[in-house]
């Protein structure tokens, strides 16, 4: 992948703003490399869906332009939309479709001509050969979002977006996934898809944007990003309540739930100690009984703040 | 033109209707029977023919349009609302296809499928009573003119109503009386002068009037009327689902 590249998917200075009045994004500016993986990360209600769908043609942009492959969306909608393929958030099929059908039905309405071998190693990819004659709703939710995919590839889009394509997903759904978006990857395909987890994006992306309340925090490469990004906590359950934490434990970025049973220590995985034997030696020579112990990323919405808030200070 | 989109969306809908075949077809001949028993044989018998034609043959052309009309009507706004409903429209918004390929697809599906009710009805109906087609092309004309503007104007029912409540509610409350006061089962000149005029300005009256003539020759009001009002309409419906896609009614946010 070269930086010189012109981009496969270009954005400037996109907002939407839904009837009720919200203003789901707020002037979105990313360029989108061919044959990258792409992660947008967000909490609930950032915008990533919306911004998806914006690009696919389901949502009509308030102000600024997305071009695919330099076509305009709304003007060259049909260039653009027969390269895409997507798989929606929600688990959306037909009642009563055959499996087969619904994948048939898929390619022909982005302009392919029937090719029913093709559409047979499709489903044969995503392990749905024995299925192919099943009732949709008859499939478990698994089985539903691996037919959404065929869906969304049943046209050989060179773009493809997955919508949180791991919500209700089990471990070997999501390994098969992320050998099928490798794979694509390799034959060129430009990915795009949107998680709640840090973990996943890891897993996966080459890049990392973040979302939150319609804009764009950062995007960058993941392993420059995951660096600044990853701090840790340590959480410590007390055995007894304290009123408060200790003047001796002063010295340690610490918080006291308001009930006092629960300490939470937040730390930099990236610095040269994490601290945490130190402070368990001075929490142990402060008297404080240990009940348990548990560690934890620090949640994504953290990483929002604290983006949000240096973003702010810029 | 995307013909492998409008392909893909027609074959569909024929393929759901393939699936529940039996019901489509069953119920509005199993109807028509029954009108033909109760309506033809067992009153009409009693019932002096009208403009010489004989009342279980009078009958006929009301019946037809009166299945063609609902059935188009139910094929059509399902068609598309229940992809409405269950969220799967995403993917025909999304795909490279203008709104006449959407139309071209849906409203073609559902007027076939009114269509070949139409005829099963009609050869049902040639069992019960003794029917000549006086113009042939005309009735033909007739009826694929009425599947097509009320399989349009299905369509948009289909697209406006965001319940199963709405989705039931013009059918129930303005199709339906519309065909039973609309001359289907008696030539208005048996109403009282007051009736007659209202009955103008119902709309089915004509569709009904025309087609009727196309079999006897005998009508209530002008052919050319009968033809001019079913373009008038097709028309307005046309414009009506323009303007609903051009402004991404209920579809594009
Ligand atoms: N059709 C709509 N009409 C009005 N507001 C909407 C609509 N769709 C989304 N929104 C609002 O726009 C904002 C962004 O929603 P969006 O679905 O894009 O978020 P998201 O990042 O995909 O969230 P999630 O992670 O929960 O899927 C939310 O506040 C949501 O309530
Ligand atoms: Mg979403």
């Amino acid at each position: 992948m070269t930086e010189t590249q012109s981009p496969i998917i270009s954005i400037r200075g996109l907002t939407k703003t839904y009837e009720g009045g919200h203003q789901a994004l707020k002037g979105i500016d990313l360029d989108i490399r061919k044959g990258e993986i792409l992660a947008l990360l967000g909490p609930n209600g950032a915008g990533k869906t919306t911004l998806i769908s914006t690009i696919c043609g389901l949502v009509r942009p308030t102000s600024g332009t997305v071009t695919v492959d330099g076509f305009d969306i709304t003007k060259d909608y049909r260039e653009t939309r027969k390269r895409i393929g997507l798989v929606p958030q929600e688990l959306t099929l037909g009642a009563f479709d055959v499996v087969v059908d619904t994948v048939r039905f898929s390619r022909g309405l982005f302009g392919m001509r029937a090719d029913h071998k093709r559409v047979d190693e499709i489903l044969s990819d995503l392990s749905l050969d024995d299925k192919k004659d099943s009732i949709v709703t008859r499939l478990s939710g698994g089985m539903k979002r691996r037919v959404l995919i065929a869906k969304a590839l049943a046209h050989e889009p060179r773009i493809l977006f997955l919508d949180e394509p791991t919500a209700g997903v089990d471990v070997e759904l999501r390994k098969d996934m992320w050998r099928l978006v490798e794979k694509l990857r390799e034959s060129g395909v430009t990915i795009i898809l949107t998680t709640h987890y840090i973990e996943e994006a890891e897993e996966i992306a080459d890049r990392v944007g973040v979302i939150s309340d319609g804009r764009l925090l950062v995007i960058d490469e993941k392993e420059n990003l995951m660096s600044s990004l990853g701090k840790k906590q340590l959480i410590v359950d007390l055995r007894t309540t304290i009123p408060a934490v200790p003047e001796s434990l002063a010295s340690f970025d610490l918080e006291l739930s308001d009930d006092g049973a629960r300490i939470t220590y937040t730390f930099d995985t990236q610095g040269e100690r994490t601290g945490i034997t130190a402070l368990l030696q001075a929490m142990n020579e402060a008297g404080l009984g240990l009940k348990d112990l548990n560690t934890s990323q620090s949640s994504l919405e953290d990483i929002f703040v604290n983006l949000v808030k240096t973003d702010n200070e810029r | 033109m995307n013909v492998e989109a409008v392909k893909a969306i027609y074959i569909n809908e024929m393929r759901r209707t393939r699936k529940t075949l039996m019901q489509s077809v069953a119920s509005p001949v199993i109807s028509t029977v029954l009108y033909f028993v109760v309506f033809g044989s067992a009153i009409g018998s009693r019932i002096e023919a009208i403009d010489g034609v004989s009342y279980g043959s009078f009958i006929v052309p009301g019946l037809i349009m009166l299945s063609l009309l609902t059935q188009s009507i139910s094929n059509a706004s399902f068609g598309i609302f229940f992809p409405k409903f269950t969220g799967t429209v995403y993917e025909v918004m999304s795909a490279p296809i203008s709104f006449v390929e959407v139309i071209l697809g849906y409203v073609g599906a559902a007027a076939t499928k009114s269509l070949i009710i139409g005829t099963i009805i009609l050869i049902t109906a040639s069992f019960f009573v003794e029917l000549n087609i006086a113009h042939p092309v005309w009735m033909l004309f007739f009826l694929v003119m009425t599947c097509i503007s009320f399989s349009l104007f299905g369509f948009i029912i289909g697209l406006w109503a965001d319940n199963f409540e709405k989705l039931q509610l013009i059918p129930l409350l303005v199709i339906t009386p519309l065909v039973f006061l609309g001359g289907s089962f008696y030539s208005i000149d048996m109403l009282p002068d007051v009736w007659q005029k209202i009955s103008l300005l119902n709309p089915v009256l004509y569709l009904i009037s025309g087609f009727r003539w196309s079999f006897f020759e005998v009508s209530d009001v002008s052919v050319t009327v009968s033809l001019v009002m079913i373009s008038v309409f097709m028309i307005a419906c046309l414009l009506a689902v323009y303007a609903m896609f051009k402004t991404g009614y209920k579809l594009r946010q």
